[in-house]
Formats: C-alpha cells, sequence, structure tokens
C-alpha cells in the first residue's frame, strides 16, 4: 500500500477507528441491549463462561488432575458436585479449568483470522485488480481445506497440541474474515463520502482506516462472536481426536474422548462436558444474533 | 512549474472518456473542449446522463476504475491525464476540490463534521489537531453554518441537508483551491435552502478568486451562477458561449429543448408542459452524425452524416449545428 503518512498515523487512526466503532452505537445500547432477548441470554451464557474461566485460574474445587483411582466413577455428592471419572478426578473441577483452553483458543484462533483476514481483505478492496485476484484466489485455496483436514496436516508436521490446534484454526479463520473484510470495504468504498475523501486528496491507505474500517467493525464483531464458537467446537473436535489439549492439561474435548468408552457405564461423563460445549456455542451464537441486530442502524430506529 | 500567464487556470481538449461495458467500451465523453480562467464561473448544462458529471470527475482524476481516458486536461500548463494517484492526490483538496451532489452520503455517518472538514487541512498541511481543530471552525464560521463552535463535534445525522452542504464546502474549501467543481450542489435540496447555499457559493468564489465549475440542469441556477455556459449532449458540448448570449439566442435546437421544456408558474389549465421527443440515447448507441439528430425538429440528411463543428454565432458563442442560421431565426418555443 503507498503511503505517505508517518509510522505513527496509521495506530492512531486504527484507534479512532476503535472509538468510533465504540460511540455511535453507545446512546441507548445498553437499554437496547438487556431488552433484546437472545442478546441478553447469549450475554449471560457468554459472561458464565469467562466468569468461569477466570475463576479457574484462582479455584477448583479440587485440583482438577488430581487422580484419586479409588473413588472413581462416583456418583454426584457433596463432595464431588458431578462426581468423579475413571480416575477418580473431579469432574466439576476438569469442567471448570478445561473452559481455559476453549477461551484461549477461541481469542487466539479468532484473533488471528482478524488481523491477517481483515488486513487481507482491507488490501483487497483498497487496491482491486490483480492484488485483489490474488488475495481473494488465496482465501478460496484456504477455504477449500477443511479446518480438521489442516489442522491433521499441521499436527503431523508440528507434533499435536494446544498451539498446532489453535494456529490450525487462526489459519481456518483468516479467509473467513478476509471475504466478510472485503465484501464488506467494496460497499464503503462505493459510498460518496470515500468520493468526498479522495477529492480532498486522501491517499487509499488512510481512507481505508479512516472510513473504511470503522465503517465495517460491527459487521466483524458480528462474525468474530460467531468465529469464536466455532472455534471451541472446533478446538474441541481436534482435543477428542488427540490432536488438541495434550493430557494432564483439561480439555471439554479431551474429556468427551475419554468417556466414550465408558458410554454406556457412565454416561454423564461425556454428558457434562458436551453440555458445557453445547451452551458456550449457543451463548455466543445468540449473542452473535443478538450484536447483529442491535449494531444494524435500521433496526436501531426501528424499535 | 510552467505556469505562462497566458495560458488558462484548467484547459480540456479533445478529453474522451470510454467506460468498460458489458459489450466493450461504451464512450462516455466525446471529445470536451473546455477552459476556465482564474476566477472565472463556467457552468455544464445538459440531461441526466449526458457526460456532466464525467468531465467533472475526469477533472478531478476520480473516474470509475476502469475507464479509459484521452486528450488532454491541464492545470496551469500541466497535463493531469495520465498523473499517478499519489500526485493527483497532492492536487485534490489542495489546487482542486469538489463538492457533490447528495450531503446525505457525503459526510461519513460515523465521524463529526469538525473531523471531517480538518480532514483536508491535515492530509496537505503538516498541522497540528488542535490547529486545523480551530481552522474547521473558521471554515464552518465562513460558510455560515449557525452555532458552528457547538456543532464541532456534531456527527452528520444530526444537521439539515443544507446544514451538510454547508460543511461539505466548508471542507472543499479547507485549502483554498484554485478550482471549485460544485456537481449538481442544490439537487438534493429544498428550494429555499438552494437558493441560501448558491449565494453563499457565489460569495465565496467571488472573495476568494476560485474558478467554478458549476454543474446542474437546472437553467435558472446557471443563469444565476455563471458568466459562461456551456450545453452537454450524448457526451459532447453541443452549445458554449457567455450565458446571457446563450440564454438570449438560443442557438442550438438542444438549448431550444430545454429551455421550452422549463415548467411555467400561472400556464393555463390543460397546457401541456413541452418536451422534447424522444430520450437520451445510451451511451452504446448515440448516433455517429450529430448526437441530437433523432430527437431534432431541424433535423437535415447531413446531420446524420457527420457531427458538425462549432459554428461561431456570436463573440465567444459557438453551436455544433448546421442548421445554426435557421434555429437562430426560427421562433422560440
Amino acid at each position: 500500500m503507498s503511503d505517505t503518512g508517518t509510522v505513527g498515523e496509521p495506530l492512531a487512526l486504527a484507534g479512532a477507528a476503535l472509538a468510533a466503532v465504540a460511540r455511535p452505537p453507545a446512546r441507548g445500547f445498553w437499554r437496547r441491549a438487556v431488552r433484546h432477548p437472545s442478546f441478553a441470554f447469549g450475554g449471560v451464557l457468554v459472561a458464565l463462561l469467562l466468569a468461569t474461566a477466570l475463576l479457574s485460574l484462582l479455584w477448583t474445587p479440587w485440583p482438577p488432575t488430581e487422580i484419586d483411582v479409588p473413588s472413581k466413577l462416583k456418583p454426584p455428592s457433596a463432595q464431588h458436585w458431578l462426581g468423579t471419572d475413571s480416575l477418580g478426578r473431579d469432574i466439576a473441577s476438569l469442567l471448570i479449568a478445561g473452559s481455559q483452553a476453549s477461551i484461549a483458543v477461541g481469542v487466539i484462533a479468532v484473533g488471528i483470522g482478524i488481523v491477517f483476514g481483515v488486513s487481507l481483505g482491507l488490501l483487497a478492496a483498497a487496491r482491486r485488480g490483480w492484488v485483489e485476484e490474488l488475495v481473494m484466489r488465496f482465501a478460496d485455496f484456504t477455504f477449500a481445506f477443511p479446518a480438521l483436514l489442516s489442522a491433521i496436516m499441521l499436527a503431523a508436521l508440528a507434533g499435536p497440541g494446544l498451539v498446532t490446534s489453535t494456529i490450525a484454526i487462526g489459519i481456518f479463520n483468516v479467509p473467513v474474515f478476509a471475504r466478510i473484510a472485503r465484501a464488506a470495504a467494496n460497499a464503503v468504498w462505493s459510498r460518496d463520502f470515500v468520493l468526498a475523501s479522495r477529492a480532498c486528496g486522501r491517499n487509499a491507505w488512510h481512507i481505508t482506516f479512516a472510513h473504511v474500517l470503522p465503517n465495517i467493525a460491527s459487521g466483524l464483531v458480528v462474525q468474530a462472536t460467531i468465529q469464536f464458537a466455532t472455534a471451541i467446537l472446533a478446538e474441541a473436535a481436534l482435543s477428542y481426536l488427540g490432536l488438541g489439549t495434550q493430557p494432564p492439561q483439561p480439555s471439554w474435548g479431551r474429556m468427551l474422548n475419554e468417556a466414550q468408552t465408558l458410554m454406556y457405564q457412565a454416561p454423564q461423563l461425556a454428558i457434562w462436558p458436551g453440555l458445557a460445549i453445547a451452551l458456550s456455542v449457543l451463548g455466543l451464537n445468540l449473542m452473535g444474533d443478538g450484536l447483529r441486530d442491535l449494531l444494524d442502524p435500521r433496526l436501531a430506529r426501528r424499535r | 512549474m510552467p505556469t505562462a500567464p497566458t495560458s488558462p487556470l484548467l484547459q480540456v481538449e479533445g478529453l474522451r472518456v470510454a467506460l468498460p461495458g458489458p459489450q466493450g467500451p461504451l464512450p462516455a465523453l466525446r471529445g470536451i473542449d473546455l477552459a476556465i480562467e482564474r476566477g472565472a464561473t463556467v457552468g455544464l448544462i445538459g440531461e441526466s446522463g449526458c457526460g456532466k458529471s464525467m468531465t467533472a470527475l475526469a477533472i478531478m482524476g476520480l473516474l470509475p476504475e476502469g475507464a479509459h481516458v484521452e486528450g488532454s486536461i491541464r492545470l496551469e500548463g500541466r497535463e493531469l491525464v495520465g498523473l499517478d494517484d499519489q500526485a493527483y492526490g497532492e492536487l485534490r483538496g489542495q489546487r482542486l476540490a469538489m463538492i457533490f451532489q447528495e450531503p446525505m452520503t457525503a459526510l461519513n455517518p460515523l465521524h463529526t463534521i469538525g473531523d471531517q472538514v480538518a480532514e483536508t487541512l491535515r492530509v496537505h498541511r503538516a498541522i497540528s489537531r488542535r490547529d486545523a481543530r480551530a481552522e474547521a471552525l473558521g471554515l464552518l464560521e465562513r460558510v455560515q453554518l449557525p452555532q458552528a463552535r457547538q456543532r464541532l463535534d456534531a456527527y452528520p445525522h444530526q444537521l439539515s441537508g443544507g446544514q451538510r452542504q454547508r460543511v461539505m464546502i466548508a471542507a472543499a474549501l479547507a485549502c483554498g483551491p484554485d478550482l471549485l467543481v460544485a456537481d449538481e450542489p442544490t439537487t438534493a435540496l429544498d428550494v429555499t435552502v438552494q437558493r441560501e447555499i448558491l449565494d453563499l457559493i457565489a460569495q465565496l468564489v467571488a472573495s476568494s478568486r476560485m474558478a467554478l465549475l458549476l454543474i446542474s440542469h437546472d437553467l435558472g441556477v446557471m443563469a444565476r451562477c455563471v458568466e459562461h455556459v456551456l450545453v452537454m449532449y450524448g457526451g459532447s458540448v453541443v452549445e458554449s458561449g457567455p450565458t446571457g448570449e446563450v440564454f438570449e439566442r438560443l442557438s442550438h435546437p438542444y438549448t431550444r429543448g430545454l429551455f421550452g421544456a422549463r415548467p411555467h408558474l400561472g400556464a393555463g389549465r390543460g397546457h401541456r408542459l413541452a418536451t422534447i421527443p424522444g430520450r437520451v440515447p445510451e451511451l452504446a448507441d448515440v448516433p455517429s452524425g450529430c448526437p441530437f439528430a433523432d430527437r431534432c425538429a431541424f433535423v437535415v440528411d447531413a446531420c446524420r452524416a457527420a457531427f458538425p463543428p462549432a459554428i461561431p454565432v456570436g463573440p465567444g458563442h459557438a453551436a455544433r449545428c448546421i442548421r445554426v442560421d435557421t434555429v437562430v431565426r426560427s421562433p422560440l418555443p
């Protein structure tokens, strides 16, 4: 991108862009938000998930990795709220601690997707022509690989683990964000205020940060929540396959994996982590849907 | 920069623009010639689709992607056709400025108007945020935005159409351009506000020795605001001359048609509005001879053979019509 500005300028502009995202919906945003049923419900679930992960950093009922074989497969009791698993570990503690892996994967994988994907999408929209063609064909190419397949390939190359699986999920997110950013940015580029800004002598670099990014940010935020949910699911799937989180680190996917051999004797071992995954994904999706409504100025005005 | 005192501020010669279309390039401009002296006011008039806005965008170097430009646009002798985007960017805002038809959409809804006026200042001058803000306030006061100081931090949706157009004008004036291109600046506004905005533009142009290229389909606007007028049809200039001269003699049948089609207050009941028969040809099938031939009451076979050259009808006044003598002598519609 041709750039005549100083190095500090883009940062300041990006900051202004973020501030601009936060500003316009602020008027009555929270009042409308609590009245929006799916946003409120999803928000509560997501808040619970985050609170659980924070709590697990400080406290769990039992040390989640403590093995106590004699008291294995205990039913729920005052000591073990949700019972114990086949190695006598406390299920409640494992669930609480397992949220960390899900959140870490979600945040980092979505972060990778946003940083690289949105940059590529903005570049494609700003430069058009062969740059756009190249970026979008690259996105198609990456998209053509199922996320699990690329994660398995990466695990084969770099060894399984939380880091590899996070990067793999992050790579899967890049084309998702690249496509959305490009489509939304193209729409902004065709608007009159961009032409007016060009008529004032602004270059593509400035227009991208001052005009395009703030105007596409709300769509990206919505997509981020949905990709967060997908990332949690993907992490669970990879851990279930043994490619994600490695023992002894607790993870919901690994709990499912370990539960499957005991499906008939102790179904609760699969039910609890399954429920945790389902509720987290549901919460994020509902929150994303709610945000889509709340950030849409047309819908806001109608209310 | 060669600034020969004799060369006009802006000189457009043989400007042709072709836009990419599904069946090959579509000629949008078919050889435009115009010259604007420093401080002069020039108007472009014509129906929608005749190439007025395309001419403005070509001058600003803001033609859509893939447009093919031929001919020459010179700013004080410096060729602008083929200039790279960065060099053009330095001219835009600083020497050439533009205001747009829709003040509703030409301001970014997410930025305050103060920021948007300061934008032009900050791109062309090393100026602090605070100084830019102070200057933006001065500009908003100059365009007579009511309560400018309180409005500096207002968002566009908090302003009326006329106020937004004032903001657009302030942003365009920020760096003291030599040429202001105003593309139908009042079309989206109420009639009463139109007048205020036009008066404002006229006053700013007069006080700052800035040249004005005003684009409009409104004959009344032209008569009030510009010294020299060019009538465009089908991507060509069909008549040009001093405004009074052109409006008095109406030497091209198309100019006559435009005049005849003005609505009159007080016309009797059942009085039908005169129209020009037919409609504006599509870009792809503008006739090869005179583009107006198919709609013209004066048409003869020779009209379709070749597009006539500009025929002088008075001092500085010319029309591209071979039957200009007959046209001038016929009664007004």
